[in-house]
């Protein structure tokens, strides 16, 4: 049985220059720029809409510094850096998503089998609860991703990593953090609590530059070190022995690749709490787009889902104004269908006898 | 190029699978190893490949210790193709094949000419050049046997490991995969080492055939020297004789006539309630 081949067929050009040789797909690079395009539109919009509405053109005038004081202040001030962390969030979370779902090898993955999202959840509610420095919430999220991702890749190491074990260690630890995060928010103080809430669904509201610059070193690191370890990933998604026989160290390379994954995501829930569903969609929609497979899709990862999370955040802002949504409540109502919908696919049988 | 293994010992912790085995695979050659479910062959294979740590012993290459040389190196000169591999999902023919040039390329450099040669000459030798911008998911299983050897065949090794590439194949496809070895071996000198399930495709196929029983060789050397009645039956515990397969000439086992069993039913117990 064979089924139609879904995707056609894109232009490929070789480059070459000295010692550098790469194979270009020219609809990666068209969709790239149409990604490029959008988020500067979205960025553009983000900053001009909202209860104090500025026209495009004082935008424009205040970006290169000729603007109002008072447009300075909400632009540059309040709605720029709001903008900037939903991209730099949404560029961390596709690309940490692609890494996972490309190592384990299942479309469903996310960097929360890792247990990145359940730790963050409950440290950053305990220093909403608990009563310490809001200010150290993106410290403490970050601290609690990183202490529960070590934990999960601990348990689930044995002479080696296995994905099959990572999967279920995870969800197990996940289990466990949630039943933590649970009991914070049944003990807190209402107000405490309600605040928790919303960080825990993953907002954009009130960020600062003190959440963007955090960020921005987190990917400036972070990106190079995915963009080195790409081949390798792509080797790691054939399987373990294929992997070996390519003459991928295949151990040092996963443990290389789930410490970018984590801290990737990591990074994202420090900024904006646990954004949902942006880690998983992401990947999706850039395969969809290029019509390529495996870390060829990473720049189109990052892009798409810059995009995605400033676009639902505008719509967050919007839909109920002057009430502002968490950005983490529209991307689950995109998400939670676009979930099911591959699930849906997934139960297909598809390959040939 | 030469690959050998002494004194050695495999095994997934407990008792060895594979115990004390020293071999020589000559070199030029197309060589199949057989032997009877768990003796230990795809062990043995997975041990000349370093996807398994030898617990004693050693694998040599040229005379130097597998676990001496980087693992890049070792890809450059030993390719395989894993029993049941698998890919993600949407990947085309072409990026498989591609990806077999792992082991020659860097950061920098991932798309030379020679790259480029390779991938195109692997898809031809394998007749799925007119497949490469197919997904394997959309394939029959004889298509995509061939893309999975195009990718090894893109790796550029000088020796080729396959663990039982006929596998899951109907018989014109496992004829298919076998003449191409074949082909590689004969124009282009390629060392050919397989696990082969079929006796008689390994007759056929082989110059060298390594019998394995019980974790240790049983007798190795060309089919017409290596395969008779008597280690058929110690080997696969199979009464056979053998005749000249009436194509190639070479040996060729035909299960011995069958004993009839009888099927009584067992004696009903008297029921108690």
């Amino acid at each position: 049985m064979t089924r139609a081949d879904p995707r056609p067929t894109s232009r490929r050009v070789p480059v070459r220059a000295g010692g550098f040789s790469r194979l270009l797909d020219l609809r990666l690079l068209a969709v790239c720029a149409g990604a490029l395009v959008v988020g500067v539109v979205a960025i553009a919009l983000s900053v001009s809409v909202g209860e104090f509405p500025i026209p495009l053109g004082d935008v424009a005038a205040t970006l290169v510094g000729s603007g109002t004081f008072s447009d300075e202040f909400i632009i540059v001030g309040l709605r720029l850096p709001r903008a900037l962390v939903g991209l730099g969030c949404g560029m961390a979370l596709g690309v940490s998503g692609l890494i996972f779902q490309t190592l384990v090898r299942n479309p469903l993955a996310a960097p929360d089998i890792i247990g990145v999202t359940g730790g963050a959840s409950l440290t950053g509610v305990a220093i909403l609860i608990l009563g310490a420095p809001p200010a150290l919430l993106p410290l403490g999220a970050f601290a609690g991703a990183v202490a529960s991702a070590t934990l999960v890749y601990a348990l689930a190491w044995r002479g080696g990593l296995s994905p099959y074990r990572l999967v279920l260690i995870g969800i197990a630890v996940a289990a466990v953090s949630v039943a933590g995060t649970q009991y914070l928010l049944v003990i807190g103080d209402l107000i405490d609590v309600q605040r928790a809430a919303v960080w825990l669904v993953g907002s954009l509201n009130g960020v600062t530059w003190a959440e963007f610059w955090p960020l921005f070193v987190g990917l400036v690191l972070l990106f190079p070190a995915t963009a080195a370890l790409a081949r390798a990933l792509d080797a790691l998604s054939l399987s373990e022995e294929s992997a070996t026989a390519l003459g991928v160290r295949v151990q040092r390379s996963r443990l290389g690749l789930v410490v970018v994954g984590a801290a990737l995501a990591a990074f994202a829930v420090a900024a904006a709490g646990p954004i949902g569903f942006v880690a998983f969609i992401a990947p999706h929609l850039a395969r969809r787009l290029t019509g390529l497979t495996g870390a060829a899709v990473l720049p189109a990862t990052a892009l798409v889902g810059g995009v995605l999370v400033m676009v639902c955040d505008l719509v967050a802002r919007l839909v109920l104004a002057p009430v502002e949504l968490p950005v983490g409540v529209v991307t689950a109502v995109v998400g939670a269908p676009f979930f099911l919908y591959l699930l849906h696919r997934a139960n297909r049988p598809v390959r040939g006898g | 190029m030469s690959l050998r293994a002494h004194d050695l010992t495999l095994g997934y912790g407990g008792t060895p699978v594979v115990a004390d085995l020293s071999l020589e695979l000559p070199p030029g050659a197309v060589t199949a190893i057989v032997g009877a479910n768990a003796c230990g062959k795809s062990t043995l294979l997975r041990g000349l490949i370093r996807l398994l740590a030898p617990s004693s012993g050693a694998v040599l290459l040229d005379g130097t210790e597998l676990a001496r040389l980087g693992t890049r190196e070792v890809a450059r000169r030993l390719g395989l193709l894993p029993q049941s591999p698998s890919a993600p999902e949407g990947l085309t023919v072409e990026d498989l094949v591609a990806r077999g040039r792992y082991p020659h390329q860097s950061w920098l450099q991932q798309f030379s000419r020679d790259d480029q040669h390779h991938i195109d000459w692997a898809l031809e030798v394998t007749d799925t050049a007119a497949l490469r911008r197919r997904s394997l998911d959309a394939l029959s299983g004889g298509q995509r046997q061939r893309a999975w050897i195009a990718m090894a065949l893109a790796q550029d090794t000088e020796t080729l490991l396959l663990d039982e590439p006929t596998t899951f194949l109907d018989m014109a496809h496992q004829v298919e995969v076998l003449d191409l070895l074949a082909d590689l071996n004969r124009e282009q000198g390629r060392t050919i080492v397989m696990v082969l399930h079929d006796l008689n495709q390994a007759c056929r196929y082989a110059d060298h055939i390594v019998a394995m029983h019980q974790g240790r060789i049983h007798a190795q050397g060309p089919p017409s020297e290596v395969v008779d009645a008597e280690m058929v039956r110690t080997v696969f515990g199979l009464d056979v004789r053998v005749v000249p397969d009436p194509e190639e000439h070479t040996p060729m086992c035909v299960p011995a006539k069958r004993r009839r069993r009888r099927l009584d039913a067992p004696e009903q117990q008297p029921t108690v309630t």
